[in-house]
């Protein structure tokens, strides 16, 4: 194809989009365009799948047959989103071997929390209030995203993940009506994963590189802070009611504004967690890989079955 | 031994939401093989009560037709207005037809 012929087609492509029409994994589309979203999704997908860990840590330990059936639903739900995200990403060419040689070599990324520890139960209190709670935000503008494969997996995830932020607060609440003890472990919680969870929406406006081409994809709809404010707007009522202190004397009440001014953030800390030099994760990556390896010989014993049965099916036929 | 080291084929899963709806594609995903793709099909796409039914179509069996031939396709469609009730004129006396 000519250079003017494509550029021709980027403008058609471009126009849809501008239109609010879908595009659909055999539609022409910019190398770009399919790029961003193998990048973005896959990324989406291995940080479901690596985010069952963290939680994983405490379905043997969870305090009452009710919070290990939830634990284990919700855990299972994040397998689930991954799935439906790999196979999302799958459509644009790209096979499911290959997304995960990029997680397991660490040229993929996955979301910078889960490379934190959780080290008591009301970290899985923490976890599902914050983090999913933050998901939330940045997930419900891609149920609209412009790649057809993508928003209808992002519906679907959408529907699932309330139950897992209101289990979180649940947990939370529990906590904080309990015991001084009980209440100072929510505290806890809450102390370690405040910042995280504000880092986790992504570095400033001024620093996110990708952002303004994913405006124009619809692959993003609100700005990296826009979501943090509305994140932290939305929270802090829901610690005051919980009766604990979010982390940051400089949090207060803008009249004038309508939000709630807050701190500095430690972006150094977000780009070396960013970098691999997060509390755990080695750790997360040795999980996923030995998982990966370890399973070698189920996944070759199945596909073996498969072939054997197959051919017997044939060879009663003829 | 020969293939061990094939990755499992993917599979395109149809759910019936309720009887009386058709089936519709919900995603796809991959497994050995049909009775595989029918176990993870329950776990993946119906963990609340999401259907009463389930088809899996191994995704290499499907033929889709090619977007950039729309144009041969589907516009011959266009023109054919004679299909469409209101091509007809009919006097105000005709109440329901």
């Amino acid at each position: 194809m000519s250079e003017k012929e494509v550029k021709n087609l980027e403008e058609i492509f471009e126009a849809r989009i501008a239109r609010d029409e879908k595009i659909e994994p055999k539609d022409w589309m910019p190398e770009k365009y399919r790029q961003t979203h193998i990048r973005q999704m896959s990324q989406h997908a291995h940080s479901e799948i690596i985010g069952m860990l963290p939680e994983g840590n405490w379905i043997t330990r969870a305090p009452s047959l009710r919070r290990k059936a939830a634990l284990l639903a919700k855990v299972q739900d994040e397998a689930g989103h991954g799935l439906y995200l790999y196979s999302a990403c799958e459509t644009l060419g790209i096979s499911r071997d290959e997304l995960y040689e990029q997680l397991h070599s660490g040229k993929a990324k996955y979301s910078s929390i889960f490379n934190y520890p959780t080290i008591t139960w009301a970290d899985m209190g923490a976890i599902g209030w914050l983090v999913d709670g933050a998901a939330i935000i940045n997930q419900v503008p891609l149920c609209n995203t412009s790649f057809g494969p993508y928003a209808r997996a992002m519906v679907r995830v959408c529907k699932e993940e309330s139950f897992h932020q209101r289990q979180g607060f649940e947990i939370m609440l529990t906590l904080c009506r309990g015991t001084e003890e009980q209440k100072a472990m929510a505290q806890d919680a809450l102390n370690r994963w405040w910042w995280p969870s504000l880092m986790m929406l992504g570095p400033t406006d001024a620093e996110s590189i990708h952002t303004e081409q994913s405006m124009k994809w619809k692959l993003k709809r609100k700005s990296n802070d826009e979501l943090r404010q509305q994140f932290i707007d939305q929270t802090v009522p829901q610690a005051d009611l919980l009766g604990i202190t979010v982390p940051d004397p400089d949090l207060k009440w803008n009249e004038e504004t309508g939000h709630y001014d807050f701190g500095e953030i430690d972006w150094d800390e977000f780009w070396q967690v960013v970098k691999g030099h997060g509390p755990c994760n080695k750790e997360r990556m040795k999980a996923r890989v030995d998982a990966w390896n370890n399973g070698e010989w189920v996944r070759d014993a199945a596909m073996a079955h498969a072939e054997k049965n197959e051919k017997r099916k044939v060879a009663k036929a003829s | 031994m020969e293939n061990t080291k094939k990755n499992w084929p993917l599979w395109e899963i149809f759910v019936r939401s309720k009887n009386g709806l058709e089936h519709r594609h919900f995603g796809s995903l991959h497994a050995a093989d049909a009775e595989m793709a029918m176990e993870n099909a329950r776990d993946v796409y119906t963990r609340r009560n999401e259907g009463v039914s389930i088809w899996v179509v191994e995704s290499k069996n499907i033929t889709a037709s090619n977007p950039s031939e729309n144009g041969e396709m589907f516009e011959p469609a266009q023109d054919k207005v004679y299909r469409h009730p209101t091509f007809y004129d009919l006097p105000d006396e005709v109440k329901h037809m």
